[in-house]
């Protein structure tokens, strides 16, 4: 008992800009945006099915309570008819569920694929500046200088856990869907990459704060760079597997792709993780195109850092719900029309994008 | 026939009019009125000549009008009618002039709702009525037995009752005396 005064004497504040602080304030900041990051998840699960549902007709689901919450008056059953509960449930039901490994599958990879599909869309989140300052912090887990070349270096990553989902089920269909989904995604990220120069030619400057200053100064960079946005769209949903490019898993084709084996938790690894990078990506569309968490018009250092970091879950949610809308208007494409559209549209128009921006820029710089 | 395709015209090539298409009528159909019917609180309207299950009616004098004669049992596809006849002891409530069956069981697991017994039946005894959930916990209870499904069933009203007057006339004419 005589060392607790030593204990709590040792336990003081740390100063700023020591490197206690930045990992106290770096643990803090992964713990929230994670926690963020998997309750999003979950209610964009939700929002899915509702929006889908109201698509279709339907009503969705509007079934669970909770006990004592569901019987507050008028609250109550409007939370249910909201779902606001399903997703909560649906947690439970895949913790429940039997986790089945069947006799046939390579056991090593089969664990190991559902934790590199959700791993990396967790990390590319790490450089996205998700608000401005508290207090003295950046709000961005990290503040990499070669920001946007770590998100395509790890978004390349989650190529990886699907292919071996495929390998490891050693079945046709999931095999099939992880040989799919690897043509798609090494192609799309070609065109996804090349989109994106433009927008640092521009900027002049990889780091994706600075990315979100010079929109702040300029304004959206939709705006000067239209065909990278809709190019970046078209390749992010590819790259999330996505209707129209839902190709690797295929339902009607291919079971369900790479998922075919798998159940329980693990399955969910692999829908939250699918979910995770549609969140990825649309963090990385509002930050590079929309102005990440800046208004236009608005001075960012009048936004609270607050204010700001709701400003930018906003965009991110209804980047998100065109995500979900578009599942339900298009057909799947074909195959082959899928790798049309990107090495035979998506490619060239990238380059030439490149060229003329930067000719652009260059006639600029010259007068 | 062979359909000419049609070359598209470079707008169409852009893909954009379709999506623009689908954006029209995914949203139309988001605002439009909900088709989903609430179930357990909302119930359907159950049209006439709905074949629900099969139940036992009596009729108005609380009688009830299966004789017994295992017409049902016999033309029921799946077996699922089970009647038990009263043997020569007979049914003294039913006037002597008519049977009644001792048991009769249907299997709602196994009835496929064809009605062929409501069809079959010579005495207006048994028919498919409205009910269309029905719900047990054990295999069990989804036998029902004669006292169940007369209950379910109730009653209907018989004009003729054939057999009231053939054991009212037996009585008065006393040709058909209780031997001891």
């Amino acid at each position: 008992m005589e060392h607790l005064p030593i204990i709590l004497g040792a336990l003081r504040w740390p100063e700023p800009d020591s490197t206690e602080a930045f990992l106290l304030w770096s643990v803090v900041k992964i713990a929230v945006v994670v926690g963020v990051l998997l309750t999003m998840v979950a209610y964009i699960v939700l929002v899915e099915r509702k929006v889908s549902a109201f698509i279709q007709d339907r009503l969705g689901p509007n079934r669970v309570a909770l006990p004592l919450i569901g019987s507050i008056p008028i609250l109550g059953p409007f939370l249910t008819k909201l779902g606001i509960w399903q997703p909560l449930v649906d947690g439970l039901k895949s913790f429940l569920k039997e986790d089945f490994t069947p006799g046939h599958v390579r056991k090593i990879y089969f664990w190991l694929a559902p934790a590199l599909v959700m791993i990396p869309a967790f990390l590319t989140v790490a450089v996205i500046p998700f608000g401005s300052n508290i207090g003295s912090q950046h709000m961005v887990i990290a503040n990499l200088d070669v920001g946007i070349l770590y998100t395509f270096g790890i978004v390349s990553l989650g190529v990886y856990g699907i292919v071996l989902a495929g390998y490891a089920a050693n079945s046709k269909y999931p095999f099939l869907g992880g040989i799919r989904s690897s043509a798609q995604m090494i192609s799309y990220e070609i065109s996804m990459g090349l989109s994106v120069i433009p927008v640092f030619l521009l900027v002049g400057n990889l780091n994706l704060g600075s990315v979100i200053d010079y929109q702040a100064r300029h304004g959206w960079l939709i705006l000067y760079q239209p065909l990278a946005f809709i190019i970046f769209l078209v390749a992010a949903f590819a790259e999330t597997n996505r209707l129209p490019f839902d190709m690797p898993e295929c339902e009607t084709e291919l079971v369900a792709g790479y998922n075919t084996e798998y159940s329980s938790m693990k399955f969910a690894l692999f829908f939250m993780g699918e979910y995770a990078n549609m969140i990825a990506s649309s963090a990385m569309m509002v930050t590079l195109f929309l102005g990440g968490w800046t208004l236009p018009g608005v001075d960012p250092a009048a936004l609270g850092g607050v204010l700001s970091i709701f400003i930018f879950l906003a965009k991110v949610l209804a980047l998100m719900v065109i995500f979900i809308w578009v599942r339900w208007m298009l057909p799947r494409f074909r195959y082959d029309q899928l790798m049309n559209l990107g090495w035979q549209r998506f490619i060239p128009l990238t380059l030439a994008n490149i060229f003329v921006t930067a000719l652009v820029l260059w006639l600029q710089a010259r007068n | 026939m062979i359909v000419k395709r049609e070359k598209l015209t470079f707008w169409e090539m852009l893909y954009l009019p379709a999506i623009i298409g689908g954006l029209k009528v995914t949203l139309r159909h988001f605002f439009s009125k909900k088709v989903t019917m609430q179930y357990p609180e909302e119930k359907w309207v159950v049209p006439p000549g709905y074949r629900g299950a099969p139940y036992l009616v009596k009729d108005q004098d609380d009688r009830t009008k299966c004789v017994s004669c295992q017409l049902c049992e016999f033309v029921c596809p799946p077996k699922a009618i089970r009647i038990t006849p009263p043997g020569p002891a007979g049914t003294p409530e039913a006037g002597n002039v008519a049977k009644g069956p001792k048991e009769f069981e249907i299997n709602m697991l196994r009835c496929i709702f064809c009605g062929f017994c409501q069809e079959v039946c010579p005495e207006e005894a048994i028919f498919l009525m409205k009910d269309y959930s029905l719900t047990g916990t054990s295999r069990a209870e989804m036998i029902y037995n004669k006292e169940k499904l007369l209950t379910l069933g109730g009653i209907h009203q018989d004009k003729i009752q054939k057999w009231k007057h053939k054991a009212d006339e037996a009585k008065e004419q006393e040709i058909f005396p209780v031997r001891p």
